[in-house]
């Protein structure tokens, strides 16, 4: 289905923004039509802050960090337009040797599921220290150091021993402290972060989070933080993005969205998240599913299950406009939803 | 579940949609599948109007145009006995897909059988059955066949004695691992809640699902077994001369290789353009019944 | 060591195969019909030795005696005698299977070599022409029997062209390699679309592996990736799949053999059922049982080697 058309006020940071990404549009050709993943996305992130996105799956924000740092294969995928600035660069412009040198020195990425992030027939240490070979020359004794730092700096405990060891040596929670380790190693401005809590037992999700942030502020990188889970979203981010059918819903910071939010999909979103003060007797779900990718109407995608949909909005193109000083929403009755 | 879900899961489960899809849309098949059946069909066309193609006898030759090389009054030359060789090639053709028919058919239809059986019932009979097929399968396939065959005596009906003897067990395994997994599926569950027996609820319920793993490969075996029918006719165990199985024709230009290089090389073409068509098909089914084609099992 | 555990294992675990070739092989003469005594001695053979041959079976004695004295016999090497050849059957045996294990190991070898390449190519471009070109490829070479494309190897490279010698195995070990170049190329490209095939369907899933992606993400090259990461994972399931398919190697030797002249167990074989030396014939069966199964064998304790998941389960 043909991208929306109309026209965008884009984000714009006041301050240094690390990654601007602008019109971001990636489309998944197959057999049975064209999906179109990313359409239009665009948002930025501060240097040394942390930006989540939020969404169901299917809403592209899988798709969006995988373009961002080119790892897509295309075909199927290709990238129709948009652009990507990271440190003064149009990463879409650079070669694919250029760009090999941005990802894992530059940009780091942690991924979803820990059980198979890691190569099952390498030891840890040298999947760690892989990057440092390979971009910085470090080898040998050198880089086995770095290697046994990094895995002490992410909470592993005996790294001297540890460092040894295979994938399937270790626990779930300490396999994704490996990760992070890995993705760490050169010391990247910007850390993309797939759901990198969502495959973890809930015990071990907070321990994670709570590393992340704690090499946050160690580091100084900022973060690109994906989940489907508004909890984690509300405690971790500086400010969200809300995603939707490849297109991004709201973006804000992250204390003005949860008060005052300004798409119904957010607060559909709010509205099902069961809170632990409140007595209720029943959840409020969102009637309805995401919708057919394929067949994509030329209005809001949320249309059909929006409970305060006008009859225009299934047909008006949508496209992020400023609503208040530093908050961007796609809705065409931003002022509906508070009612 | 309550009788009315029960069939209502069953209505709705997937009982033989692909067959149907096969045969229903030749439009939508794949190249793969249209090109491979053209190219087997033809062949085997070629093989049944042989007496109407050719004017020359397959087995009594004409002494004076012995060893000739290919020309216009025969095509592709003519063997040490004066027989025309496109002649022979043409009859072959008929004797080829037989074999190579019924010597993968007859095992699949005993091993899916036995196969769905053990995968479903268990037991004992699962036991036996898996004992029974590592045992053969610990030779190898055409060392176990040529040994049959010294026990029986050479000829085309020990040959098919053999191959169903040794045969069946790829089906087997093919057949009672994809069991694993479907007796767990839910119209199975339904199937037993409506109190259907056994043997009903695997050939008809589960079976259909599961031959589609077995169809692909039989392609590949068919392609294998005419190998091996005409490996057996060229060592002189298949086949006996002086039927124009393509393997025995091979054998028979061996000795007048210099010579009549064309007795020995062009019914290897014909091997090759049926195997090719053959395995097209696979192809194509492999796409259509959404299996991997693997004949390395 | 959890090696040596394993290995002992694994060895142990064998044994059931083993007993059945053994049976197997026993009574493959039983089987046969006809008197025993003059299928062993093919009907010339003096009443001494045939007495001597009674004992020796023990062919008064019940089944399960007469089985265990042929595994008495068969561990200390007797096998019997050859009715046509008039030698032990071990010795027939021995003397040829240096020509056929190096045969099979030349075959395997150039057919991993044709089909590693093809299949990394393969799967790289998957469903892309180049693809399609080699799997279509593949099949043609999968059709062609082995000793039709033997004989021509013969005619083209032997015959006319003259560049390799057309019977024999050599002299030393570069005439081995000559000598046996054109039969493991037959056996090898014969193989090889069956590797191709499996090695792609492997590579496929691996390079979709979520650590082949965060791979990528850490900035590695794509041929670093391939080499160092897809091929290392690749090795094991290509082990799998030469050893499910030695059986087609083994068969592709014995009609080989036959075509090239190469005086190896598989044209013995061919020699022995032709010629109704059923002593050889038994023998023969015992021992390519044996080979598939030391191959398994072998394919089971290299997977220890390569791969560290192998001991902890």
């Amino acid at each position: 289905m043909s991208a929306n058309t109309a026209p965008q006020s884009l984000p714009k940071s006041d301050g240094a923004s690390l990654l601007t990404v602008t019109e971001l549009t990636t489309e998944f050709r197959t057999a049975g039509g064209t999906i179109v993943a990313n359409n239009r996305v665009s948002l930025w992130v501060e240097a040394a802050k942390i930006l989540g996105i939020v969404g169901e799956s299917g809403s592209g924000k899988s798709v969006l960090c995988r373009s961002i740092l080119r790892l897509l294969p295309s075909p199927p995928a290709h990238i129709m337009g948009g652009e990507v600035w990271f440190n003064g660069r149009d990463l879409f412009k650079l070669s694919e040797a250029e760009m090999q040198a941005v990802r894992g020195v530059e940009i780091g990425m942690i991924f979803q599921d820990p059980m198979t992030s890691l190569n099952p027939v390498w030891r840890i240490g040298d999947q760690i220290t892989e990057g440092l070979r390979v971009h910085k020359g470090i080898t040998g004794k050198e880089a086995r150091q770095i290697g046994i730092e990094l895995l002490h700096k992410v909470g592993i405990p005996s790294p001297q021993t540890r460092i040894d060891d295979y994938p399937h040596r270790l626990s779930g929670g300490m396999r994704q402290r490996v990760v992070i380790a890995m993705a760490i190693a050169s010391q990247p401005k910007l850390l993309l972060a797939d759901e990198p809590t969502t495959a973890l037992d809930v015990t071990i999700q907070d321990q994670i989070l709570a590393l992340m942030l704690q090499l946050q502020e160690q580091t100084g990188m900022a973060i690109i933080l994906v989940s489907h889970d508004m909890g984690v979203v509300a405690e971790t981010t500086d400010r969200v993005a809300v995603m939707y059918a490849g297109q991004v819903m709201e973006l804000a910071t992250t204390d003005a969205m949860f008060r005052n939010p300004q798409h119904p999909y957010t607060l559909g979103l709010l509205n099902s998240i069961p809170r632990i003060e409140r007595k209720v007797d029943r959840l409020i779900p969102m009637q309805g599913q995401p919708p057919n990718l394929l067949k994509l109407s030329r209005g809001c995608p949320f249309a059909n299950r929006c409970p305060v949909a006008t009859p225009d909005c299934a047909e008006t193109p949508i496209a992020l406009r400023e609503v208040e000083p530093g908050h961007y929403s796609a809705c065409l009755y931003p002022e509906r939803v508070s009612a | 579940m309550n009788v009315e879900t029960a069939y209502q899961t069953l209505r709705t489960g997937k009982v033989s949609d692909a067959m149907f899809g096969v045969v229903h849309g030749v439009r939508t098949w794949p190249f793969s599948l249209k090109s491979g059946a053209a190219i087997v069909a033809v062949v085997a066309l070629l093989g049944v109007l042989a007496p109407v193609l050719t004017p020359y006898d397959p087995i009594v030759g004409n002494y004076s145009e012995a060893l000739d090389p290919p020309s216009l009054a025969h095509p592709f030359g003519t063997d040490n006995f004066g027989r025309d060789l496109l002649a022979r090639v043409l009859y072959g053709a008929a004797i080829d897909l037989q074999i190579g028919f019924v010597a993968t058919y007859v095992p699949l239809v005993i091993g899916v059988a036995l196969g769905a059986m053990a995968g479903y019932l268990g037991g004992w009979f699962d036991s036996l059955l898996m004992r029974l097929v590592d045992l053969l399968i610990a030779f190898p396939f055409l060392v176990l066949i040529i040994v049959i065959l010294a026990i029986l005596g050479p000829g085309i009906q020990n040959m098919y004695i053999a191959i169903f003897a040794v045969g069946w067990t790829l089906y087997a395994r093919l057949a009672r691992a994809e069991m694993l997994v479907i007796r767990e599926q839910e119209y199975i569950l339904a199937a037993r809640a409506l109190g259907y027996g056994r043997l009903r609820i695997i050939f008809r319920h589960a079976l259909p699902n599961l031959i589609g793993s077995s169809l692909v490969f039989s392609m590949s075996d068919f392609v294998l077994n005419i190998l091996l029918a005409s490996s057996l006719s060229f060592f002189g165990m298949g086949v006996q001369p002086p039927a124009p199985e393509w393997g025995a024709i091979v054998s028979d230009g061996r000795d007048w290789l210099l010579q009549a290089w064309w007795i020995a090389t062009l019914p290897g073409l014909a091997i090759i353009v049926t195997g090719l068509g053959l395995s097209l098909i696979g192809d194509g089914l492999s796409k259509i019944l959404g299996q991997r084609n693997n004949p390395a099992l | 060591m959890r090696l040596v555990g394993y290995s002992v294992r694994r060895v142990f675990e064998m044994m059931p195969a083993l007993l059945g070739i053994t049976l197997f092989s026993f009574l493959f003469i039983k089987l046969l019909p006809g008197d025993p005594i003059m299928i062993m001695f093919g009907g010339r053979a003096s009443p001494e030795t045939i007495a001597a041959g009674r004992a020796r079976l023990g062919l008064d004695e019940p089944l399960s005696t007469q089985y265990l004295l042929f595994l008495t016999n068969a561990v200390q090497g007797d096998l019997g005698r050859s009715i046509t050849q008039r030698a032990p059957v071990t010795q027939l045996i021995g003397e040829r299977l240096v020509p056929s294990l190096f045969l099979l190991a030349y075959s395997t070898i150039i057919s991993v070599a044709l089909a590693l390449p093809l299949a990394i190519l393969s799967a790289q471009r998957s469903e892309q022409p180049v693809d399609h070109v080699i799997r279509t490829f593949g099949m043609i070479t999968f059709a062609m029997p082995s000793f039709w494309l033997g004989l021509l190897m013969i005619l083209l490279f032997g015959l006319v062209f003259g560049l390799f010698p057309i019977s024999g195995w050599g002299e030393d070990f570069l005439g081995h390699l000559h000598s046996l170049f054109l039969p493991s190329l037959t056996i090898g490209l014969f193989l090889a679309p069956i590797l191709i095939q499996s090695l792609r369907s492997s590579l496929l899933d691996i390079m979709q592996a979520e650590y082949i992606e965060a791979a990528r993400a850490k900035g590695l090259s794509a041929s670093r990736v391939m080499w160092k990461h897809v091929l290392r994972n690749a090795l094991i399931p290509t082990i799998t799949i030469l050893a499910v398919n030695v059986g087609f190697l083994i068969g592709g030797t014995v009609v080989v053999e036959s075509v090239f002249g190469i005086p190896g167990v598989g044209r013995l074989l061919i020699q022995s059922v032709l010629s109704r030396d059923y002593p050889t014939i038994q023998g023969l069966t015992l021992v390519f049982g044996l080979l598939v199964m030391s191959v398994n064998l072998l394919a089971d304790l290299s997977y220890v080697v390569i791969d560290p998941r192998v001991i902890y389960k």
